[in-house]
């Protein structure tokens, strides 16, 4: 399970869910395994806005992993720009800011001709391919324990708890 | 036609085999009117969305919209999550989802993301709000067993000195998991129904599933209706219909411009 899954997840109680505090679930005891996943710049970019990053900071406290800006970054932050001088590209790549950029559609990033920065290569670690494989994920309203076994979190409650 | 994910590594001891009602999914997903409806409902340009699948099985279906994301939403872009009760479906989903993304390596097609599998209750670990699309194929059918009965097999550990009597036993039970869906084949489609307005996107969400003939789609679609009058719901797709007992349907429902939304 990749780390970026935890923010969609939470608490399987019902009586939790309005609770602030059952989400994030916290990590703990979690061993993590790195699995490579092709670095897609133009997928990250498409994925910023869906990242909910003050939780994401929480995770990697938890986690003991490095610590994220304060700030969620901008789209810009994920790409190297273009050297001072440069007038000419600089313009270009300014017009390809623009809505039409995103025509990759078909193709991993050909259209985007700005590399990616160090903080884009950060984030796709981080999020696609860093994966909690054993541990458990704790609500931090009732307590309740969810195992982690070999990638797959368990949100079954027993009978009563449901 | 786009191709249908392998899932010839799956054992169906346990695990739900790909049937007629997958197979009507995975043709209702790629259909020219479906594909037109995702790829406005989820533009090029915006936010990823996160496709889970309540009830996975083999995979079959999860993988086919993870591998297949380009033609079916106009863009790689997706998130994919599987979600099942039963751990073997848990285990077999992840396999078929690698493998329907790496046979179509080389092929310049760019493929979904996959989340991950869990093992849960419908959608009971989701946060509200998040799932964007949502497929269900349900345990449709009528029965009499107790599911809570059912329920309890699959919190259970297997046990490796089992007998094989005891294991055919377990494996009936988790299979049954998969099919038998109690009073009119709906008890554990209405939990999912219930919780429907609380998982989607109020925006961008929408969801598939699908329903055979018992289970009283009318009726189904009226309640849904019911909702609020900015629920949606129509089928999208069906088979069997001279087939006699088992006629299957698949309903989108959707929320259009609800008043608190953006
Ligand atoms: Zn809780």
């Amino acid at each position: 399970m990749k780390i970026l899954t935890l923010t969609f997840l939470t608490c399987a109680r019902k009586s939790c869910k309005p609770e602030p505090t059952s989400y994030p679930l916290h990590p703990t005891s979690a061993e993590l395994e790195i699995i490579p996943v092709d670095f897609n710049p133009l997928f990250l970019r498409a994925l910023l806005p869906r990242l909910d990053w003050p939780t994401l900071r929480i995770l990697c406290e938890a986690f003991g992993l490095p610590g994220l800006q304060e700030e969620a970054p901008e789209e810009d932050a994920l790409f190297l720009q273009p050297e001072e001088g440069g007038a000419m590209e600089d313009v270009e790549v300014q017009g390809e800011k623009g809505k039409e950029v995103v025509e990759d559609v078909e193709k991993k990033g050909e259209e985007e001709t700005r590399e990616a920065s160090q903080l884009a290569k950060d984030l796709h670690h981080l999020l696609l391919e860093t994966t909690m494989q054993e541990g458990k994920l704790v609500c931090g309203c009732c307590g309740h324990e969810y195992a982690v076994k070999e990638g797959i979190a368990n949100f079954l409650l027993p009978a009563h708890l449901v | 036609m786009l191709p249908t994910p392998s899932t010839s590594h799956v054992s169906f001891d346990n695990v739900y085999e790909p049937s007629e009602d997958s197979f009507l999914l995975l043709d209702t997903l790629s259909s020219a009117s479906e594909v037109e409806f995702l790829k406005t409902r989820f533009p090029k340009n915006e936010a990823v969305p996160v496709i889970a699948e309540v009830g996975v099985g083999s995979g079959v279906v999860l993988a086919f919209a993870n591998a297949h994301a380009t033609e079916i939403f106009g863009k790689p872009h997706v998130l994919t999550l599987a979600i099942d009760i039963n751990r073997h479906a848990c285990e077999a989903t992840r396999q078929t989802v690698e493998k329907a993304s790496t046979d179509l390596a080389g092929s310049q097609v760019s493929v979904g993301t996959f989340l991950g599998s869990i093992q849960a209750d419908l959608g009971s670990a989701m946060r509200s709000g998040v799932v964007d699309v949502l497929i269900f194929n349900p345990p449709y059918v009528p029965s009499e067993e107790s599911l809570a009965d059912l329920r309890d097999v699959a919190l259970s550990e297997p046990q490796f000195k089992a007998s094989s009597s005891a294991k055919f036993e377990r494996d009936s039970k988790l299979l049954a998991l998969s099919y038998a869906g109690g009073a009119d084949g709906m008890e554990t489609t209405n939990i999912l129904l219930s919780d429907l307005p609380r998982i989607l996107n109020e925006r961008r969400g929408v969801a598939y599933i699908l329903l055979c003939a018992q289970n009283k789609p009318a009726a189904v679609m009226e309640y849904i209706k019911s909702w609020h009058a900015n629920w949606n719901v129509e089928v999208v797709g069906h088979s069997g219909k001279t087939a006699g007992w088992e006629v299957l349907q698949v309903l989108r429902v959707w929320p259009d411009n609800l008043p608190h939304s953006k």
